[in-house]
């Protein structure tokens, strides 16, 4: 591979610089870059750009195996390199679930032959997700895809035993589970949207707030009982939020993630019964997503999410309360989180890296992502255009569905080029291969 | 748009009339005789009047037929929109009232009236209603104008005034009663002059 | 008009008494010799009902049928749909046939509007009327019964009407609160709290109606009009109430609460969207009162629609751009 020399781009937004990128890692930085170039370096002007840690997206659904025609791990690994992530976390509801380490070495296997970023599989914590005994937990920590996270999301791990056993069996190895947040008794089978005046006018069932932070601070005492790390996946209620900082404060082991469209996207966008907007958890009111914006601000929560959930059209045209819950969010993440977080100045781009690549990185144990843009780094990283207005093209998506909210929304922040262990993998979002 | 409508602020060569207020009463005297004349007498003459301005029509020739025969004669009004055969091309209009005295109009002599004769459409919907509601001993109709262009084979058997005009006129009957304004009829638009 | 009738929203005030005005004068044609109006000859209806229901599509058939439209009933359980087929593909390809309208009845709210959305985006010139979209609209029913209560009542300037039950199941409440306050009703809308709609509070002062969930002191109070609504045993497995006894107590018209209703107010009438379940929310000497209007609202209800199918389909608005 050759080397890589990157010229006027700002880490994080500061001061511009050179950076030498050699094998992979940062070689050089500054004025010592052009100088230790050799002449045939490969050049990335990057003047006026910032440079940022590559993304990490903590909650994906890549589909593969089960749903090869909403999206494979070659596709939605595409689309997050086009997104400027350089490190995916696959959901583990798939068909087979991933719930053995063959299983999860086969995602992980996918995701390097599609070299479009690093796709590091999710186990499921019960088998088949049905909520009642274990996966092979540990099977799948000691294959080669190293599983750290597990996750029955899509449901709720809501029997207390279980929840209970799961965590106290991943402390062995630093584990986390990362629950999606639902108590499933506090509405019925038919729950599609929030529960609230607008579902009330629109004769929709809904999920209380309720049901999310009831079961936040249940699962906060069990970590504070079993000394375990337990990731509250897509908070999106202003209880939920509340629920995270009082476990916090307690010194609970619990982080939190948010979705780029619950900080944008709010539940009157339902009122025309149009299931692109249909999501789980649910959008939200105003109110929470208000609340959710502060929170990712101080740091209650951790960091962003995307839960991208590609699926085939014909899935999306039925009956509203029949279609299938799920948003793209790769390619749009950067963007969306940009506009709504750093132009609007809620808070800054060194916060935003830390949101969407150090915590990430973090949460999930990936080492080689996330890290400081220093020497001797792996140079996993991203250059944006903080000016760059874009509006988003559902038919230039990379991902193998449409069902993006963002269609025709305009946002300012753009990611330019994204590069894992120093190969460009995307620019402008077409993919590099 | 249909015809009868003109667009709100199109310039339009002021309305010459055509009928006065004296006019028009002396129009609906006449046929009232005439009804009276070709029935031999008001003896199981019923008036309908097609909305809206036939039914003022209708009642005022029914006052006129007891002042000169001296025995009333029914009224009622038969709104024809539902069987009309344009409502594809003429904006959303809601139907009117239909009412019939409770002699019905079983071997009765039907007399339909309306303001203006121009295609014959409306009249040819009116029969068909008609039929559908009974079986008259004879249906004749009476106009206060007759402005010509039938597109239909259908004459009237009493007219108030026969008015040649040009389809790119447009006649407006107005009623006291109806309207708010002393009886005229006019004709405006028209080819620029 | 709306080329769709998929709210009483998407009817403007002008509409809605243009509505029930025809309405007026389609009525008298339930008692004619022939019943037979040509004004839709040529006209296609579908009768597209992916949930049973006699009543409502009946109703739509014989006013289809009275106004000489070709109308065909398609019932959605064991078609297509049951085999995984999308709602937007079955619906597609009913309208590629060249109908003029599909009268729609389906379980799910919202799904009348989705198809409405996916014919103007495909340019499908199909009109859709909502006949019952799961729990959330019922448009036709709240036409009718305001029809009824206008026609017994006079006016419904001023008059106070009731709605009790299983609130936040009803489409035809959610049809009703629209109509009734928009004709000069003051509407209440009673129902123990587990069967009030989520976030009824705030709906109820931004779109002025009000709550109780106490039936005698509303029927104490006078009323002019109840409209009782119809409760599924299904919902005590919810957990909505404990018995249909304990239910039939607090908030269905028994024999004693029809007698405190009338002794208030002698005049005051009842309502049921149908079908009812006797002894449960209405006793059977209430269904059967003087003031019950429960059969003069079916009798309506082909009146309704006939006038709702004229306002839609007589004009243009399957023809190119809807000339009018």
């Amino acid at each position: 591979m050759s080397d890589l020399l990157i010229t006027g781009a700002s880490p994080l937004g500061g001061r511009a610089t050179d950076l030498l990128v050699r094998d992979g890692v940062i070689a050089a930085l500054g004025a010592d870059a052009a100088t230790d170039a050799p002449a045939d370096v490969e050049r990335l002007e990057a003047d006026g750009l910032a440079l940022l840690p590559g993304l990490v997206d903590l909650h994906t659904h890549l589909r593969e195996p089960g749903r090869e025609d909403a999206e494979t791990v070659r596709t939605g690994s595409a689309a997050a390199a086009a997104g400027g992530f350089t490190a995916v976390l696959a959901m583990a509801n798939t068909n087979p679930v991933t719930d053995t380490a063959e299983s999860a070495e086969r995602v992980l296997d996918l995701g390097v032959a599609a070299g479009h970023c690093d796709v590091q599989p999710i186990g499921s914590v019960t088998k088949g997700l049905e909520g009642a005994e274990l996966a092979e937990l540990g099977l799948m920590h000691r294959s080669r895809a190293r599983v750290r996270v597990f996750s029955d999301d899509g449901r709720c791990v809501h029997d207390a035993r279980v929840m209970r056993r799961a965590l106290e069996y991943v402390r062995a190895f630093d584990g986390v589970i990362s629950q999606h947040s639902q108590d499933p008794a506090l509405a019925g089978p038919a729950a599609c949207c929030h529960e609230g005046e607008v579902s009330g006018r629109l004769g929709l069932t809904g999920w209380p707030a309720v049901a999310e932070s009831s079961i936040i601070a249940r699962d906060a005492e069990l970590a504070l009982h079993t000394g375990s790390r337990v990731h509250v996946a897509h908070v999106s209620t202003a209880e939920g939020v509340e629920a995270v900082r009082w476990a916090k404060r307690r010194g609970a082991r619990i982080t939190a993630e948010v979705t780029p469209h619950h900080l944008v996207l709010t539940t009157d966008l339902l009122t025309g019964y149009d299931p692109v907007y249909k999501v789980n958890p649910p959008l939200r009111p105003a109110e929470d997503v208000e609340a959710l914006r502060a929170a990712l601000a101080d740091g209650t929560i951790d960091a962003v999410a995307t839960d991208h959930a590609p699926h085939a059209r014909h899935d999306k045209e039925h009956a509203f309360p029949d279609a299938a819950f799920g948003m793209l969010g790769l390619e749009t993440a950067f963007s969306v989180v940009h506009d709504v977080m750093v132009t609007s100045g809620r808070t800054d781009l060194v916060t935003l890296a830390e949101r969407m690549s150090h915590a990430p990185a973090r949460i999930a144990g990936l080492t080689d992502h996330g890290r400081a843009i220093e020497v001797g780094a792996p140079a996993n990283l991203v250059l944006v255009d903080t000016s760059a207005r874009v509006t988003v093209d559902p038919s230039a998506s990379q991902s193998l569905s449409r069902n993006t909210p963002f269609a025709g929304h305009t946002l300012t922040g753009a990611v330019r080029t994204t590069i894992l262990r120093g190969r460009v993998t995307a620019t402008d979002g077409e993919v590099i291969n | 748009m249909c015809p009868e409508t003109s667009a709100e602020g199109t310039p339009q060569p002021p309305a010459r009339e055509v009928m006065s207020t004296s006019d028009v009463a002396r129009g609906l005297r006449r046929i009232a005789h005439e009804i009276v004349e070709r029935n031999k007498g008001a003896q199981d003459v019923v008036l309908l009047g097609i909305p809206s301005r036939g039914v003022e029509l209708a009642q005022r020739l029914a006052v006129l037929i007891t002042e000169i025969e001296g025995a009333s004669v029914p009224v009622g009004s038969l709104d024809v929109t539902m069987y009309r055969d344009d409502l594809r091309d003429r904006p959303m209009r809601a139907p009117q009232q239909t009412h019939f005295p409770p002699s019905g109009v079983d071997d009765r002599v039907v007399v339909l009236v309306d303001d203006v004769l121009y295609s014959g459409r409306t009249v040819r919907a009116a029969l068909d209603a008609l039929a559908d509601y009974g079986r008259p001993r004879a249906v004749r109709l009476a106009v206060l104008v007759d402005r010509g262009h039938r597109e239909l084979p259908i004459r009237a058997d009493h007219v108030g005034k026969n008015l040649p005009t040009s389809q790119a006129e447009r006649v407006t009957v107005r009623l006291t009663g109806h309207d708010d304004v002393d009886d005229s009829v006019t004709i405006s638009g028209g080819d620029p002059r | 008009m709306n080329r769709h009738l998929l709210s009483i929203a998407d009817l403007g005030d002008a509409d809605l008494r243009a509505v029930l005005d025809t309405a007026a004068e389609m009525h008298d044609v339930q008692y004619r010799e022939v019943k037979k109006l040509p004004t839709l000859r040529g006209r296609t209806i579908i009768n597209l009902f992916f949930e049973d229901s006699t009543r409502t599509r009946s109703s739509f058939e014989i006013a289809g049928k009275w106004m000489s439209a070709d109308t065909i009933n398609i019932t959605g359980k064991g078609s297509s749909t049951s085999k995984g087929e999308s709602l937007r593909d079955t619906v597609r390809t009913i309208a590629a046939m060249g109908v003029d309208a599909i009268v729609m009845r389906h379980q799910a709210s919202g799904a009348a509007h989705q198809v409405a959305r996916w014919f103007d985006e495909s340019g499908v010139r199909a009109g859709v009327i909502n006949a019952g979209d799961g729990t959330h609209e019922h448009p036709t029913q709240a036409l009718l019964d305001a029809y009824t209560l206008q026609r017994r009542l006079g006016t419904l300037e001023g008059k106070r009407i009731a709605i009790v039950g299983d609130v936040t199941h009803s489409r035809v409440f959610r049809s009703n609160v629209l109509s009734l306050p928009r004709l000069g009703a003051e509407v209440t809308v009673v129902a123990p709290p587990t069967l009030m709609p989520s976030g009824a509070a705030r709906w109820a002062e931004s779109d002025g109606f009000t709550l109780s969930n106490d039936l005698d002191e509303v029927i104490d109070s006078g009323v002019d009009a109840l409209m009782m609504l119809r409760v599924q045993r299904e919902r005590m497995a919810g957990g909505f109430f404990p018995t249909a006894r304990e239910y039939t107590v607090g908030y269905g018209l028994t024999r004693d609460r029809l007698a405190a209703l009338t002794a208030v107010n002698p005049e005051a009438v009842i309502c049921h969207p149908g079908p009812m379940n006797r002894g449960l929310e209405i006793a059977a000497d209430a269904a059967d009162a003087a003031g019950s209007l429960v059969l003069d609202q079916v009798s309506a209800g082909v009146a309704v629609r006939m006038s709702v199918l004229y306002h839609l389909l007589a004009s243009g608005l399957t023809d190119e751009g809807g000339a009018a």
